[in-house]
């Protein structure tokens, strides 16, 4: 016999599905707040611990000797961004550009090779890529430089990059690049002006991660920018970087490094916000109205 | 101005797959011809292959002679860059660049190609738009909205004024007004209609009334093959074909 809807056993269903309904909601949103709160957690820690011992000399100034009170951090900040320039120079360029590759080329086998490779390069351990560059330009030059951990954080940076770009592109819909070519526009002039231009909020996406993951790596540094007391501006000289001096001052004895230490790691984390957010906002300037 | 169309012997492949039987058709300069036919004839396969997009999927080629005004469309050393230059083509859904303002989309394909006078690009601009009987729609908004942002049947005009402003010879439109309204799709005819004062079109359509209001020449394909090609009057009232008779009054397709 059907069921009618004010049957008993009907109202059960509706109950159940009450039920499960709202077990599926909690559920999704316990875990988004459990997703906030350990970022809040790390950072209001900091805040605490840190922002007590920022001032105009931790800004300015470099390390004083040990024992010595004061100094400050300007040449890791610095040499920081050092590192992270040559990273972005190398890492987005060959990023993007494997990521097209794979997209608008790589159905063949070296594309599947390409795309394996790219994700094991993603699971090496950062230490095992920071010894590769030591071996292949810090044995080399024989000393240590910013170049080469530039290049070990670039290295880094590739394939997170590569494999957005090919996603993104591949989400940009085959008539959009059919309607250019079917303008005369060569091929290669719509990948780039067209097909990565409408996957272009996506990309970037993928490098601000690529460059928010490596920014804070420290385990690369130790054998390739070595880390610096003094301030160095040149590519080819040891350099400081405030993941490492973060490093050296946390596991040192001194109660004054350790308050520098959080210091430094607010600022770490400050300065990577404060670069993701900058891009974000010169890059959807001029936003056009009803843009999907 | 337009120029004719010369087809002979057209062949065009999916893989292995023969899609299109050797076809031969003249397209008159200045006219509107109309492609019908049921699903899977071959009628879109065949308008692609008259300005080489039918390659740009993959495993797919073509054979024969194609003449459009004085290019071999085929011929050896011919740029299928430059055959696309000059024949446009609208696609069957409105396929405007989502990030581009509605004038970026008009001028993408002379800006692409290294065109970069400003004076002539906005003169460009603004006599495609009006061809395309949209400018008064969007004139204010040029710069300041998405193509995206239009409905459906403005964004299909904001195409064809994108295939238009890189003032092609001829217009391939392949079921232009298939994904549209009713009141869309009479601008739309409305428009093809303008257009052959200074175009020659070519028009691939599911819908025998649309073909029968807009063009003066229809070809019949069924199963790859060119079935009847005439004027349209004389397709519709007295086919020579049995089979072109059948399609029209409906016994299948």
């Amino acid at each position: 016999m059907l069921k009618q809807p004010g049957d008993a056993s009907a109202q059960n269903l509706s109950l159940w599905r009450r039920v499960t309904d709202h077990a599926a909601t909690w559920f999704a949103m316990a875990a988004a707040v459990l997703v906030i709160v350990p970022l809040l957690a790390i950072f209001i820690y900091l805040l605490i611990k840190g922002a007590g011992s920022i001032n105009l000399a931790f800004l300015t100034q470099t390390p004083k000797p040990p024992g010595e009170l004061g100094g400050g951090m300007a040449n890791a900040i610095v040499g920081t961004g050092l590192i992270l320039a040559v990273a972005s120079v190398l890492g987005v360029p060959l990023g993007i550009g494997c990521g097209i590759y794979l997209a608008e080329y790589g159905r063949g086998r070296f594309g599947d090779l390409v795309r394996f490779t790219a994700d094991v390069l993603n699971g090496v351990p950062s230490i095992v890529i920071g010894i590769a560059v030591y071996g292949l330009i810090v044995i080399r030059q024989k000393h240590f430089s910013a170049f080469s951990g530039g290049v070990a954080l670039g290295v880094m940076m590739i394939p997170t990059i590569a494999r957005a770009t090919e996603e993104m592109l591949l989400m940009v819909p085959n008539v959009i690049r059919e309607a250019a070519l079917g303008l005369g526009i060569p091929k290669w002039r719509t990948t780039l002006s067209i097909s990565l231009r409408t996957a272009s909020a996506g990309v970037i996406t993928g490098c601000m991660l690529a460059f928010a993951r490596v920014a804070g790596e420290t385990a690369p540094l130790l054998f390739t920018a070595f880390g610096n007391q003094f301030w160095n501006l040149k590519l080819n000289q040891p350099t400081a970087a405030l993941s490492l001096q973060v490093f050296t001052y946390a596991i040192s004895p001194y109660d004054d490094w350790h308050r520098q230490a959080w210091a430094g790691a607010l600022i770490l984390i400050v300065l990577i916000v404060a670069a993701v957010a900058a891009v974000r906002i010169v890059t959807s300037r001029g936003t056009l109205k009803g843009v999907s | 101005m337009g120029v004719g169309i010369e087809v002979r012997g057209l062949n065009a492949w999916y893989g292995n797959n023969l899609a299109l039987k050797s076809i031969d058709m003249t397209v008159p300069a200045n006219h509107v011809t109309a492609v019908i036919g049921p699903s899977g004839c071959g009628k879109s396969t065949f308008v692609r292959c008259l300005n080489r997009m039918h390659e740009t999927i993959p495993e797919a080629h073509a054979e024969g002679e194609v003449k459009v005004g004085d290019i071999e469309v085929y011929g050896d050393g011919t740029d299928p860059v430059e055959v696309r230059r000059r024949i446009g083509m609208v696609f069957q859904k409105p396929n405007p660049f989502p990030t581009m303002s509605i004038y970026d989309n008009v001028a993408a394909g002379l800006r692409l190609n290294g065109f970069r006078n400003r004076k002539q690009l906005d003169e460009l601009v603004e006599r495609s738009l009006k061809l395309a009987a949209l400018w008064d729609e969007v004139k204010d908004e040029l710069h300041k909205q998405s193509g995206a942002s239009l409905s459906g049947g403005q964004q299909q005009r904001l195409c064809i004024a994108r295939s238009l402003a890189v003032e092609p010879e001829v217009l391939l439109m392949d079921e232009p007004a298939s994904a549209l309204d009713p009141i869309s799709t009479s601008k739309i005819e409305e428009l093809i209609f303008q257009l052959k004062q200074h175009y020659t079109v070519v028009i691939v359509t599911h819908n025998m009334q649309q073909a029968a209001r807009v063009a003066e020449f229809t070809g019949f394909f069924l199963m790859g093959s060119l079935i009847e090609y005439d004027k349209t009057e004389k397709i519709f009232t007295t086919p020579a074909d049995k089979r072109t008779e059948d399609y029209i009054t409906g016994r299948f397709g």
